[in-house]
């Protein structure tokens, strides 16, 4: 497997949404490269006839029945909003101007 | 009356007999914990945020509720010390992130709301690494916390600050949770009791998410049947947690009072030892085994083969799960906004905050798990990952076909110096080496005090390990070692710890 480059770096991050500064693309770098070379191993006993467990409790679907429960009111829920107007959460423009 | 110095050292079960009798209050108990951290907490820094208003009024209220005769719960009482990724109505929540930083939620966890059911005594919120990540609490944005056995050491992470509380007096309970040892490997290294109960046995409701298949909360305390009176008090199952296991909670108390090991068979991991341990850990260990088997253990060695890639697994689900769970950090609804002067559009004022309100730690993991679920590299990390975990968990099962429990050391070394790890996540992750295959596989473990390192003088973990819903046999076992150590030595381990 090759070695994380700082491009790649640069990508996920966009991915993760991080605005990351040019020092910390070189510092992460060198850091996400050890870390994928020492967990890469993995792959060597990953044979075809073991299956993936991705949770330790056999769920399925948890249903509740649809009633009606006290909640949160608005201002409650609007109460850790970095801007609100209009009892609703403000937030940057999502589209473009045009 | 008994002095203040004597009421921070009571274990919870005493501290609630003394309040139930009448021969404190609570309100006394508390304020002898508030003078406590006044007193130490500049050295240690435990807490984050300390609720003094909202302590004194519990206690009140429970001083009033023995007033009017009603009868008190086991833990009616009991000062507590909550780990800060529980939300608390009205209290302060920044999961150690600069991201929450002033976040006040609406709404209590449901562990929370069952702790102020209990009549337990909520002090205030402990320090921990970012979001769970870390075993170090050096991750905190708000500075590390010192091991009380030695300052300049680590008390282990990411539930540094509750294990720090214990273990300088500051609380008599605390609250930890445990990703891939958060709980145990603070417990191991500042001399301190912690439980990881077997995944979804108690709710994470208000519990804010690192790795959602791993995480769970649970008791940390100074003794084995106060840990047992905790995990009692919390577990059970919440319909608002869809992962909470729907069955009766283990007997863990009658467990804690009833220690025995007489005809038991322990399983040593025979993987957890060797190049990497320190002498003294493999020491206490070895003499753990040997104590074992002098109160009545068989004891078996065992071999899980697959144990050797836990670590790698871990950091492949962890991280993936994490950079899934914090896209919810957008600067949206709550917490830090930065950058929004009304020319940036909502993605680069979310991607401003976010590398903002993040430290290191939080950001490594982020880009790991988007790294590990992207096309293409999908199969061989995450999907190699999630088949360790069938394996680790075959490991498990075919284990506790032939022992009842099986033990390891929690941590391969005592408490390491703060800033000796800080810049090599790697060696960082080794710190969770024997803790993190029972979060792989849901399972209970325990780690409770076996001595101190020769070489260093500093605390070592006995973990004990059982199937998925016989947390009580961990109580059983460590209750049985406790009183088996406590004869031994003639007194707590932590009475060996300095004064402050």
């Amino acid at each position: 497997m090759p070695g994380i480059t700082r491009e790649e770096v640069a990508h996920l991050a966009r991915l993760s949404r991080l605005e990351l500064k040019d020092e910390e693309l070189d510092h992460f770098a060198g850091q996400l490269d050890v870390i994928i070379g020492a967990v890469a191993r993995v792959a060597d006993v990953a044979t075809e006839d073991v299956p993936p467990t991705s949770h330790p409790l056999p769920l399925t679907n948890v249903m509740r029945s649809d009633e009606v429960h006290p909640s949160l009111t608005p201002q409650e829920a609007l109460s850790g909003a970095p801007a609100q107007e209009q009892q609703r959460f403000k937030v940057p423009q999502i589209l473009g101007e045009e | 009356m008994t002095g203040t110095t004597d009421l921070i050292k009571l274990t919870a079960a005493e501290t609630a007999a003394k309040i139930a009798s009448g021969e404190v209050t609570a309100v006394q108990v508390t304020e002898a914990h508030l003078a406590r951290i006044a007193a130490v907490d500049e050295k240690v820094h435990a807490f984050l945020h300390v609720d003094r208003e909202g302590a004194l009024a519990q206690a009140r209220a429970v001083d009033d509720k023995r007033a009017r005769g009603e009868k008190l719960g086991p833990l009616a009482g009991v000062p507590l010390a909550l780990k800060d990724i529980f939300t608390t109505k009205g209290v302060p929540t920044t999961v150690g992130s600069k991201l929450l930083e002033g976040w006040i939620p609406p709404y209590d966890a449901t562990l929370t709301q069952r702790l102020k059911a209990a009549d337990v005594i909520i002090l205030g919120k402990t320090n921990m690494d970012e979001f769970a990540m870390g075993s170090s609490t050096e991750n905190s944005a708000y500075g590390p916390t010192g091991n009380p056995w030695d300052l300049t050491r680590i008390p282990g992470g990411s539930g540094g600050g509750s294990s720090a509380a214990l273990a300088s007096y500051q609380a008599v309970l605390a609250i930890g949770t445990d990703t891939g040892g958060s709980i145990r490997q603070p417990a191991a290294v500042t001399g301190t009791v912690g439980v990881k109960p077997t995944y979804g046995g108690v709710s994470r409701y208000g519990m804010v998410a690192f790795s959602s298949s791993l995480d769970q909360g649970g008791p940390c305390a100074r003794t084995v049947l106060d840990a047992a009176l905790l995990h009692e008090a919390i577990a059970g199952y919440d319909p608002l947690d869809s992962t909470s296991i729907d069955a009766p909670v283990p007997s863990v108390v009658e467990a804690a009072r009833n220690g025995n090991v007489a005809g038991l068979r322990v399983g040593v991991v025979k993987e957890f030892g060797g190049e990497g341990y320190q002498a003294g850990v493999m020491q206490r260990f070895n003499e753990s085994v040997e104590l074992l088997r002098e109160i009545g253990a068989e004891i078996v060695e065992i071999s899980c083969p697959s144990f050797d890639l836990a670590l790698a697994a871990y950091y492949l689900i962890a991280p993936s799960e994490c950079s899934s769970n914090l896209a919810r950090f957008d600067a949206m609804r709550y917490g830090l906004r930065v950058g929004d002067d009304g020319t940036r559009s909502a993605e680069d004022v979310t991607a401003l905050s976010r590398e903002a309100g993040f430290g290191d730690e939080v950001k490594r993991r982020i880009m790991l798990g988007t790294y590990a679920l992207s096309s293409g590299y999908y199969d061989a990390y995450y999907g190699s990952a999630q088949k360790v975990r069938t394996l680790i968990t075959r490991d498990f099962e075919k284990a506790f076909e032939s022992v009842d429990v099986l033990i390891s050391p929690t941590t391969p070394t005592t408490a390491f110096p703060i800033g000796e790890r800080a810049d090599d996540p790697m060696a960082m992750y080794l710190a969770d080496l024997c803790t993190i295959p029972s979060n792989l596989a849901g399972n209970a473990a325990m780690s409770l005090p076996c001595g101190l390192a020769p070489e260093d003088g500093l605390p070592v973990g006995l973990q004990i390990i059982a199937p998925a819903m016989a947390d009580d046999r961990l109580y059983r076992v460590g209750a049985a070692v406790e009183a088996a150590f406590i004869a031994r030595w003639g007194h707590r381990l932590l009475e060996e710890a300095p004064s402050l």
